[in-house]
Parts: C-alpha cells; structure tokens; sequence
C-alpha cells in the first residue's frame, strides 16, 4: 500500500538526484584534486589548496562582491519599481490589459535578445538609442555638439543593473498585482468608511497583506539573479569589475581549464546559496502552513 | 454587498477621486510604453536597413524593409542558416517538456490527491534543488558528456533541461492539485468509482490548466537557457541563444539583423507568454501566490 503510493513518485525522485545530486557531489570531490587539463601530467590530490587559492584570489573576492551588490541592487529596485507599478495596475482606469501587456513584455523577451538589445541598440555610444536621443535633443536647440558618453565603460555595472532591472521589474509587479488582488476589499472599505486615508490603507491594510508576497517575489528574484550568466556575458563580457560567480567560474573552468579550482569555486558558491536558500524555503514553508490550514 | 446612496462622506469623493483616478491611469500608461520602449526599438530596428539602423539621430521616418530578417534567415547569401539552432531549440524545449509533464503528473499526484508520508519534506526536496547555482554541477557533466561522446548533443540538453525544470513542475502541478476537493473524490470512490475513472473524470478536468501552465514555464526557461548550451554544444547541436551570440560575435555587428534574430527568438515566447499572462504569474510564483 504504502509503496503503491510512492511509486508515482520514484521516477522523478530519482531522476533528479541522479542529474543534479550526483554531479555536485563529483564537483565536491574534484574540488580537493589539482587537476588542470592544459597540464594533465600534474593531476592528483590537492588536499585544501583549491579552496586556499579561491580565498586568496582578489579576483574572486571582487566578483563575490560584485555578485552581492548586482543582486542587492537589482533585487531592490525592481521590487520597488514593481510595488509602484502594481499599484498603479490595481485600479480601474482605460485600457488596463493593454498596459499590463506593455509592462510584461521586458519579462518574455529571450535574456540573451535582451542583453544584445541593450548593449548594441540602446547603450552603444556611436549608434545606440541613448545617444542618438541625446543627438536629437541637442539639435532641437540647434547644438552640434551632444555629449556621447559611452555608457558601457563609464558604468559597466550600472548597464549590466540596468538592463536586469528592466527585465525583472515585470515579474516583481506581476507576483505583487497578484497579491492585491487578493486582498479582502471588505476591509479596504470597512476601512475607508472608518475615515482612513488613502495612505493609512497601504501602511496598515495593504502592506502587511502584501508582506509575503513582497518576500516571495524577492527570494525568487534572488535565485534567479544570483544565477545571472546572461547579461553579464553578453553585455559586458565580465570585464571592468562586473564579473560574476557564475561567470568567473565559467572563466576558471572553461577558459582557464583549472577543473579543481572551479570545482572549489562552485563549492564556495554552493555553500553561499544554501545560506540564502534556507530563508527562502522558510518563507514558502510559512505560506505552505498556511495553505495546509486554510 | 449593500451601499445605500445616504452616505454623506462618500459624497465629496467622485469628482476629485476621479481626476486622480485619471492622472494615475495616465502614469500607468506612461510607465507601461516606457517599458514597452526598448522592445518597440528592437523591432523597428529589425526593419530597417543596416545603414539607417545605425544613423545617429536614430531615424524614425526612415523606410522599412525585411531586409535584416532575409539577412538573418540566410537568403542574404553570407552567413549561417539560423534553422539547425531553431530546430535544436525546439527539440530540446519541447522533448523536455513532455519528459517533465511524465514526471512531474504523477509526483504531483502523490504529494497532494493521495499524499505519501511526509510529503512536505519531499516537496522541499524537490524544491531545494533550484536554489543551488547550475554552474556547480556543470564541471562534471562536461566530464561525463566528454567521455561518454555526449557533448554537442541536444539530447543531453534534454537530459540537462528536464532536471533544471522539473523541480517548479513538480511545485506548481502540486498546487494545481491540491485545488481537486477532498470531498468529490471522498464522493466518487463511496460511488465505486476506480482510479482510472477517478483520474480521467475528476482530477484531470481540474489539472489540464495547471499542465497547460506547467508546461509553458518550462518551455519557456529551456527556450532561454544559455549557459549549459553554450558550454555543452558546438557546431552541431548550438540552440538559438547560442546562435544568437555568434551571430555578434564572429561577423562583426550588424544591427538590423541581430534586432530581427533577437525579434524571432523571442517570438515563440511573447505569443505564449501574451496568451497565458495569468497563468504565468501563478507558475512563476511557484504557485504559492493564488
């Protein structure tokens, strides 16, 4: 009986410890062997040195920091951006499903196609839209001489940020016009006949209904972008300090070819995200206990 | 739910409330094309010709033409034909999709109609998995693939793509799941009904949308995915966001036919992502957002 049961279950559980389990634990034991393949002769065990070189090496250091401030930055401004769009959505006004169409958009557009949207048509300093607005601009005032900054190398980061934020601020919005929506309009009404002004509403009704969602949406946003590849290998190749981890260990292993230091790295990665994880699954436990008792 | 028209604070309301109403539609509306912006820009580049495409001021005016979608599908004469890479985009997404619909149902199935003992825990397995970076696990699946004759194959992508995707199929199928009533299934089996009947009656009625959702989530992230194929591909097996970063790449930049390869890449997922906006939210969410 009881194995009736869990027989649907096996072939997923399976397959998946066999495809993603099996693979970090490889991971984990090359990470403790010196094994580059430009030097195959010098293979065998490393004992600590991978992780001694990860800890030293400035180049990683800058890219978990550089990880940290991408992630932080984008998280936050997109939820931000996104809680002000969502409650610009929630009202009834002319053509709200055409404007929710709009705002999407950013979202469904392949991340690679996007990245090369932004660094050839729009930050490119000969030809890309922002300086060419700016050319136009100038010569309504009859200038010809525009300022053309070459937004990519003046501030690579805030490119990278800028296009992330774009792309994500869309899914924030959404997970968010999902949670008003699904707030008890009885209260929101009781509350208004109260005499409560529009303001108290969103401190003491909206926001505190919305608190879950608000931390859904920025732990999901929090995977998703501390796992970024795209935009960072197509905008700026992780050049001028935007490298990340998963593009330094991209470089280490696939560039560098040293298999035991990426392997530590991958490690290091790892151990970091289980951090963040543990608060994410937290959180979606606590909406789990909630749907369970409901 | 009863208003009665003798609401004296209510009264003052409509007018003011109304023209705040319409400058906040307004704004909604501004945000909205200012979002929209770059994509409008993509596909307007994508029909211009290559020398307009790059005029600075941009021209608006300027004449349209299909010029870098011929360039891009090849019929320019120089360059790559983008139909291998399509096709292996196609064949990867979809081949995953339906091996992570044969497995997610029925896991599904047993974590939420008839739950197995601690399915919570299973669940958070399941889910845990997504939460540690690819890039961890790619080392020794390079290894594996080298040594097996794998690599530049799309069905290790296939492989690759069903584990990355299973985990939220599982996730959401469950929730979608869970919404089948206890009691018309209590119902059904003091009606003498048999799992099939049960299964095909009640429970897949009720489960099609979340499949439909299901699916299009992960047809989505597998038709987006980069770095394992980028890594794991060459020649043979490229998928079009590998295509698409060559295409810069190797043949210097031409702008009106990356913006037109850009614009059919993301095709298939605008027309799905428009056509299921609600579902999207609710498989993005994990489905804990209802």
């Amino acid at each position: 009986m009881a194995w009736a049961r869990r027989a649907p279950l096996l072939p997923a559980l399976v397959f998946l410890i066999a495809v993603t389990q099996l693979p970090f634990v490889a991971t984990v034991v090359i990470s403790f062997t010196r094994w580059n393949a430009l030097a195959p002769d010098h293979r065998g065990f490393a004992a600590l040195d991978n992780y001694r070189a990860v800890f030293t090496d400035p180049a990683l250091r800058a890219s978990v920091g550089t990880t940290v401030l991408l992630t932080a930055t984008v998280v936050l401004v997109s939820l931000g951006l996104g809680l002000a769009l969502a409650l610009l959505l929630d009202r009834r006004f002319r053509g709200r499903g055409v404007v929710r169409t709009l705002l999407i958009t950013p979202f469904l557009v392949v991340p690679v196609a996007s990245a090369l949207l932004w660094k050839h048509a729009l930050y490119n300093a000969s030809y890309g839209l922002l300086n060419g607005s700016l050319t136009w601009l100038w010569r309504l005032f009859g200038s010809d001489h525009p300022p053309q900054p070459d937004w990519m190398t003046n501030s690579p980061l805030m490119a990278v940020e800028l296009s992330l934020i774009w792309q994500w601020t869309p899914f924030m919005m959404l997970i968010l016009l999902a949670g008003l929506q699904s707030r008890p309009a009885d209260a929101v009404e009781a509350a208004r006949m109260d005499g409560a002004s529009p303001f108290d509403v969103f401190r003491y009704l909206t926001l505190p209904h919305l608190r879950r969602y608000l931390e859904l949406a920025a732990l999901l946003g929090t995977v998703y972008i501390v796992q970024n590849f795209d935009a960072v290998f197509t905008i700026t190749s992780g050049g001028l300090g935007t490298a990340n981890l998963p593009y330094t260990i991209y470089q280490t292993f696939y560039q560098a070819h040293d298999y035991g230091r990426a392997s530590a790295q991958g490690v290091v990665v790892v151990l970091c995200s289980l951090l963040v994880a543990t608060f994410a699954l937290r959180t979606v436990s606590s909406l789990l206990r909630e749907e369970i008792t409901r | 739910m009863t208003r009665g028209p003798h609401l004296p604070e209510r009264a003052p309301l409509p007018r003011r409330q109304r023209r705040a109403n319409g400058a906040l539609g307004l704004l909604a509306w501004l945000c909205g094309i200012a979002f929209f912006l770059p994509v409008a820009w993509m596909v307007l580049t994508s029909l211009h010709s290559e020398s307009d495409a790059a005029a600075n001021p941009p021209s608006l005016a300027a004449p349209l033409t299909l010029h870098g979608y011929r360039e891009f599908f090849g019929a320019g004469g120089a360059g790559v034909s983008p139909w291998p890479p399509l096709v292996n985009s196609l064949t990867a997404s979809v081949v995953s999709t339906l091996l992570v619909l044969v497995l997610a149902v029925p896991a599904a199935y047993a974590l939420s109609i008839r739950p197995v003992r601690k399915w919570s825990d299973v669940l958070f397995f399941f889910l845990s998995t997504k939460m540690l970076p690819l890039v961890a696990g790619l080392l020794p699946v390079y290894l594996v693939a080298q040594n097996t004759r794998m690599l530049d194959s799309i069905w290790l992508l296939v492989v690759l793509y069903t584990a990355m995707n299973l985990p939220i199929a599982v996730w959401m199928m469950r929730s979608f799941l869970a919404e089948v009533p206890v009691e018309i299934l209590e119902a059904a089996s003091i009606d003498g009904a048999g799992l099939p009947t049960t299964l095909t009656r009640i429970v897949a009625p009720v489960a099609m949308p979340g499949i439909a959702a299901t699916a299009l989530i992960s047809f989505i992230f597998s038709w987006n995915e980069l770095l394992f194929a980028r890594v794991l591909t060459g020649t043979v097996a490229g998928t079009a966001p590998v295509f698409l970063t060559g295409l810069v790449t190797s043949q210097g930049l031409f702008l009106a036919k990356v913006c037109a390869a850009a614009t059919v890449i993301s095709l298939p997922v605008l027309i799905a992502g428009f056509a299921a906006q609600d579902k999207l939210v609710q498989g993005l969410s994990l489905g804990a957002v209802k």
